[in-house]
This record gives C-alpha cells, sequence and structure tokens, in this order.
C-alpha cells in the first residue's frame, strides 16, 4: 500500500512503541501461522510448564490457516481469520513475550490492556485477499501440530505484507477512531 | 404432468463440482461491479486502496485458478427439484456430497469443517448443507454457496416484538451490522429474513444473499425501501471496507419476507463478507 512503512520482525519494544494506530506497514521477516486448536494447544503446553514449540520472544502470529499448496507452489492461499476467538489466549502469550498478531476484527478490552502492559502491537490484514497475500511468503515451514490440518502452526517468511496497525501500545484503536457516533 | 425425467447422479455431482471450483475461484460480475462502484464512492484513501486490493485478488485468483479467500467456506447447496424429475443410480444427497468432496479436493481447497466436540477435521469438507425444495416442472436447479465462517460467526436470528414495526427492524437490523463491525471482512452485504417460523427466517436471510448486487427488491416496494435505509445507515457509521474507515461498509442490503404468527417478528440477519461466491445451474 503507498506511504507505508517497511518493518522487520522479530519486534523489540521500542519498534512497536515507534507504530501507532492506522500506520501503514509492510511486513517482513519470520512469522508463526496459529489459529483457534493451536492456541488451545499452545495454552495446555504452558499449563503443563512445559516449553513452547517455537521461540516466542519478539515473535508475531498470523492468525492464518491457508489453503492447501497446490504442486509447484509456496502456498496455498492466505488471509487472516477473525481475531477476537484468539482472545482468551493472547495475554498469556504477550507474557510469554509475543510482541505482534496479525488479523481481522476487534479485539476485547483485555487483550488491548495487554497490549499496553506487555508493549505489543496488533496489525489488521485484509481479509479475503488471499490468493494476492500468498505472494507475500516467500517460504513455510511446518512448526508443530500437523495432527491438526489447516490448523499446524507454520513459520512464514514474509517479504513486504501490507498491513495496517489496528491497536498500539498506547491503548490507540482504529477500529474505533473510524466510527461516528451517529444515532440510529 | 409429463413423463417422468430421468437425472444420472453422475450429473449432479459434477455439476455441484463445477460449480464449486467456479464459485470458490471466480468472484461472480455483479460483485466485481458492485466493488468498482464503490470504489469510486469511497471517500476515504485507505478505503479506497483496500478495495483496489480486493479487486486485484479477485483478477490473481480467476487468473491463477487459486482460492478467492483461503476460507473456501462450508458447502451450502440450494436445491429446487422439479417434481418430473427422477434421479437415477444414486441418492440426490449423496451425488451432492460427491460433488462437494471432488471439487474441495481438486481445487485445492481448505477442508473447513469439523466435529463440533472433538474438533477433528472430517477431511473433505462434508458434510454439506443442503436446502431440497420441490418445484415444478422435470429440471433440477442447482445453487451453490460456499459461506466463510467468519460472516457466518456474525449472523443472528431474534423474536423481536410484533409491535416494534419497521423501524424496529431498521434499528435491530443497522444495530446488528454495527455490533459485527470489522470482523466479517466488510465490506459486507446483509442478508436479511424477516417472518415465517425461527428457522424459515434464517432461511429466508441467506437465501436473500443470492440475489445478485445491483438487483433491487422488486417484490415489495416497502422492502425496497426498507433496503435503501438500512444501507444508508450502515455506510454513515464510517467504518468503511475491513473497519479501517470509510463510507462503503456494505455493498447492499437484501430483504425477504414471509407471514409471521401473530405473536411473532422472527428477524434473521445473516451477513456476507465481500467475498461472496455462489454459482448456479440448471440440469
Amino acid at each position: 500500500m503507498q506511504n507505508s512503512r517497511s518493518i522487520k520482525t522479530p519486534l523489540t519494544d521500542e519498534l512497536c512503541a515507534s507504530l501507532h494506530a492506522g500506520d501503514m506497514i509492510l511486513l517482513n521477516g519470520e512469522v508463526f501461522a496459529a489459529r483457534d486448536a493451536a492456541h488451545h494447544r499452545l495454552q495446555e503446553t504452558l499449563q503443563r510448564g512445559e516449553a513452547l514449540p517455537f521461540d516466542i520472544r519478539g515473535a508475531v502470529i498470523f492468525y492464518a490457516g491457508p489453503s492447501p499448496t497446490r504442486p509447484g507452489r509456496i502456498i496455498g492461499s492466505i488471509g487472516p481469520t477473525t481475531s477476537y476467538r484468539m482472545d482468551p489466549f493472547a495475554p498469556l502469550l504477550m507474557e510469554q513475550g509475543m510482541k505482534g498478531m496479525i488479523g481481522k476484527g476487534k479485539r476485547s478490552a483485555e487483550v488491548v490492556a495487554a497490549m499496553q502492559r506487555y508493549k505489543s502491537v496488533y496489525f489488521g490484514a485484509i481479509g479475503g485477499i488471499a490468493a494476492l497475500t500468498a505472494r507475500c511468503v516467500r517460504s513455510v515451514e511446518l512448526v508443530a501440530y500437523a495432527d491438526l490440518g489447516p490448523e499446524a502452526i507454520l513459520r512464514l517468511e514474509l517479504v513486504d505484507m501490507p498491513v495496517v496497525v489496528v491497536n498500539d501500545t498506547q491503548g490507540r484503536d482504529l477500529y474505533e477512531e473510524a466510527l461516528k457516533r451517529s444515532e440510529l | 404432468m409429463g413423463p417422468i425425467r430421468e437425472i444420472d447422479s453422475k450429473l449432479i455431482t459434477e455439476t455441484v463440482k463445477r460449480l464449486f471450483l467456479e464459485a470458490n475461484t471466480c468472484l461472480g460480475a455483479d460483485v466485481l461491479t458492485a466493488l468498482q462502484i464503490s470504489q469510486v464512492r469511497e471517500e476515504s484513501a485507505l478505503g479506497r486502496q483496500v478495495l483496489a486490493r480486493i479487486l486485484e485478488n479477485a483478477a490473481v485468483a480467476r487468473e491463477e485458478s487459486a482460492p478467492i479467500c483461503q476460507d473456501t467456506g462450508l458447502a451450502v447447496v440450494f436445491v429446487e427439484l422439479g417434481q418430473g424429475v427422477h434421479v437415477a443410480g444414486g441418492l440426490l444427497n449423496a451425488a451432492i456430497e460427491e460433488g462437494v468432496r471432488q471439487a474441495y479436493a481438486e481445487g485445492f481447497f481448505r477442508k473447513s469443517v469439523c466435529d463440533p466436540l472433538s474438533r477433528a477435521n472430517t477431511g473433505d469438507n462434508t458434510p454439506a448443507v443442503i436446502h431440497i425444495l420441490i418445484a415444478a416442472g422435470d429440471r433440477i436447479r442447482l445453487t451453490v454457496m460456499p459461506k466463510g465462517g467468519g460472516s457466518e460467526n456474525m449472523s443472528s436470528v431474534t423474536m423481536l416484538l410484533p409491535t416494534v414495526g419497521r423501524e424496529g427492524i431498521r434499528r435491530h437490523v443497522v444495530e446488528s451490522v454495527l455490533k459485527a463491525g470489522p470482523n466479517p471482512c466488510p465490506p459486507v452485504i446483509v442478508g436479511v429474513g424477516i417472518g415465517g417460523s425461527m428457522e424459515e427466517s434464517l432461511i429466508l436471510a441467506k437465501k436473500a444473499l443470492l440475489r445478485p448486487l445491483g438487483q433491487k427488491n422488486s417484490r415489495d416496494e416497502r422492502l425496497k425501501d426498507l433496503e435503501q435505509d438500512i444501507l444508508a445507515d450502515v455506510n454513515r457509521m464510517g467504518g468503511g471496507p475491513q473497519g479501517f474507515g470509510g463510507s462503503v461498509s456494505a455493498l447492499a442490503v437484501h430483504v425477504e419476507m414471509k407471514p409471521c404468527h401473530i405473536a411473532s417478528l422472527p428477524v434473521a440477519v445473516n451477513i456476507q463478507c465481500h467475498v461472496a461466491r455462489h454459482r448456479e445451474a440448471i440440469i
């Protein structure tokens, strides 16, 4: 997208603090694709006192489950799923060091507060443009939970994936700011 | 009534397969036109960029025969079965399920169906959701609709007080769309079913989503006005494409209505994301 700032993962406190709601970003580097069932397992792993299947410090999780990869391709179509379903798990993962989330849709007050506390950022990706977004993925590797099929955790290498900062470390919310509070 | 016409179940399988392969990779001309019109109408620069990416994606998906969205949906199939038809060689439902199975394997579509409790994936995107209506004639009309989970999650049925009237319905639908906000991938299409029983209102709302975009309600002048009013209200809210801000939060509002019980006023709201996929064939 036009007027975008390019950033690279892993994210640091300083980098996150410099991102503001409404900023257009081109995201580069490693991110982890994980959605509903994978989050449930990550939580269970932490509750058992075991190590997570990937290093979550500075990591960005992309709430996504791609379509299957056709022969000769890197990945199938891929895009964000609705983020609120991961709200019950997000503060726990931020506590472990997760610095960014990519998804679509509103987050809970608890998640927005945790983003301020742990200096993490929520990026909105455009939903429903998955054939195009696949072109931003340069490599894919299975990380964990192959039995979950489309919900397995994948490591993706991204190049210039367009996202917009929705919730920043100061508690701002692009979705809220966009709404005109007119009477019905 | 004329003689019974035999239709081979294999033809049904092949047709369902072809329709799902097309629906998941080629966005309909009506949706493309609606998106192009909204690109002109959109007031926000970011909103226009989002719409441009959506149109660019549709072109890429068509060119590569790739899924437009990674969520290739729950397979919803509407069947209008002429009562002069005899399905030969197998069960109608089984023939439809087989068409879904083949399309989702061959198209490299995501299998998004699982056991509700164990969450174990069924592996082939079946079972499909099949609605069968008996009609006149000796043909079968098959309409397929891959329905994404994100927008379906924002849908609802509510039993309103019968006395709230048109204004109460308008307010309820606008509030439902506002509550859904950015979650169902706006710009959305809002399917509304008014009346019938509880479940019939839901089916009306889903069928309302099948009406081509840009086509006004031709059956009832009151509904045409209601559709326009709700659309104007929704687009005044400022959510815009993907909720990032703007003047196009919805592409259309489609309302269908049937008489209901004197004690009831069921209103179903079925939200459809901008990847509004459906295909139809008559065999």
